[in-house]
């Protein structure tokens, strides 16, 4: 593997985590059940429950109720005073912070980083105790929930490849062609919309989909708006999908411009439906992994935009 | 977050029939632009939005967005939640701003769409940071 792609492999892989961060619950990560002791256990039994269970800190319950965290720290600092006789409660940490059950990873993660503790109990919207998580969980989540997808990856490989396979010739290649009417708002997108829906079938990775739906969506609304019709054609083989919106005026007379962030010529009442921001073009070259414009004024427009189906990680503008 | 929880939080109603108030939202975003929609979210995003015109439905359908809220009491109108009933996505009102209603759901636990590599870009285009 050429250096280049390794860093893009890396660069797709890091991105899947924050997103997976963001995907994944507490719950998903902590674990469970927990062991604990309570107040009157001595810091000389502590010490056999951590090396019994091979842990670093137990929350401290009382009648079924957290009263505190003690963790391998405060077992160092008693032995250190040799006081391997006293008791939890008197060296705990009383009322711990503490984590949902529900609440998204990215929280336990800012709450790692902003207050240094080295675990967090786990409690459900009832108040009950219900896991631990340290932050060795965190990453053993994200790198299972990575490792699933993989598999589920390549289950779906398979049945997008499948339809190739079982077409028999040296070269296949799917062409759908979508009418695109001019100045129809009311049914723009509807082009895009059958494309998404048709790739999905296909098989092809949700990623891709999503990235050749909002290149096409973007490219709809161009021609909707600022032409008198066109069409999109998408042609799909086992390598990418290769993307073209055509249409036949008036055309672009800048287009270094045009593909600057921001840059619009859309009329007002475009603008008051959400579009016309200038962000169109480079919506669409984020999306793509290779994009071309050309443009003669008075004679029409082709954009070709390539997404190849094994870039799957890469969101839009990722 | 379920669409469920959502509601609860903004004193929302819903729009579309058969709505799955099951539905998981794993984060949210709120934007007019819908360009910014397309560039600035993920799949499952909960999208909260001023505009009611039916480009919203088209535009959350492109983006694998699932569910909708209207803030600042706007309806929108039949051709909207038809396309939205048609396309399975589910639209909710909300009484309160933009700016209320995202953090409502804000404080309750409901993450954003995290940082985007092309906002990154900008920012060190202009700031010269790392």
């Amino acid at each position: 593997m050429s250096t280049p792609s390794t860093f893009q492999e890396r660069k797709r892989e890091v991105t899947r985590l924050q997103e997976l961060v963001y995907e994944l619950r507490v719950r998903d990560a902590m674990t469970t059940p927990v062991i604990t002791v309570t107040p009157q256990t001595t810091m000389a039994e502590f010490r056999e429950v951590l090396r019994a269970n091979r842990i670093s800190g137990t929350p401290v319950v009382e009648g079924g109720r957290m009263v505190g965290i003690i963790s391998i720290e405060d077992l160092i600092k008693a032995l250190a005073a040799g006081e391997l006789g006293a008791t939890v409660g008197e060296k705990m940490t009383p009322r711990p912070v503490t984590l949902y059950d529900d609440e998204p990873l990215v929280h336990a993660v800012g709450k790692f980083a902003s207050l240094g503790y080295g675990r967090f109990p786990v409690i459900n919207r009832q108040g009950d105790l219900v896991g631990i998580l340290v932050q060795g969980d965190i990453v053993r989540a994200l790198l299972h929930q990575l490792e699933v997808e993989y598999h589920e990856e390549e289950i779906r490989r398979y049945r997008a490849s499948h339809i190739f396979e079982d077409i028999l010739a040296d070269q296949v290649t799917l062409r759908f062609r979508y009418q695109v009417p001019g100045g129809d708002f009311e049914r723009a997108g509807d082009a895009s919309s059958r494309l998404k829906k048709t790739l999905s079938r296909l098989g092809i990775h949700p990623r891709i989909v999503r990235r050749v739906a909002i290149a096409a969506y973007e490219a709809e609304m161009n021609i909707v708006i600022y032409t008198d019709g066109g069409e999109l054609i998408a042609e799909v083989d086992p390598e990418k999908v290769y993307l073209q919106a055509v249409d036949d005026g008036p055309g672009i007379p800048d287009i270094q411009k045009a593909m600057e962030p921001g840059f619009s010529t859309a009329p007002e009442w475009v603008r008051e439906m959400g579009f016309g921001a200038g962000m169109g073009l480079p919506n669409i070259q984020n999306c793509a992994d290779e994009m071309r414009l050309e443009s003669t004024v008075g004679v029409g427009t082709r954009l070709e935009v390539v997404i190849y189906l094994d870039s799957g990680g890469r969101p839009c503008g990722g | 977050m379920k669409l469920r929880e959502v509601l609860q939080l903004i004193d929302g109603k819903v729009l579309t029939r058969n709505t799955d108030l099951d539905l998981e939202v794993k984060m949210g975003c709120g934007a007019d632009l819908m360009s910014d929609v397309l560039a600035f979210t993920h799949e499952g995003t909960l999208l909260m939005s001023g505009l009611t015109n039916p480009q919203v439905v088209r535009t959350a359908e492109m983006a694998g967005i699932q569910a909708i809220v209207f803030v600042r009491g706007k309806i929108p109108p039949p051709e909207t939640i038809a396309l939205a009933e048609e396309k399975g996505i589910a639209l909710l009102a909300s009484k309160y701003t933009m700016f209320e209603t995202c953090g409502r759901l804000y404080k309750a636990g409901l993450p954003s769409c995290g940082l985007f590599e092309s906002s990154l870009k900008r920012w060190r285009e202009f700031f010269g940071e790392e």
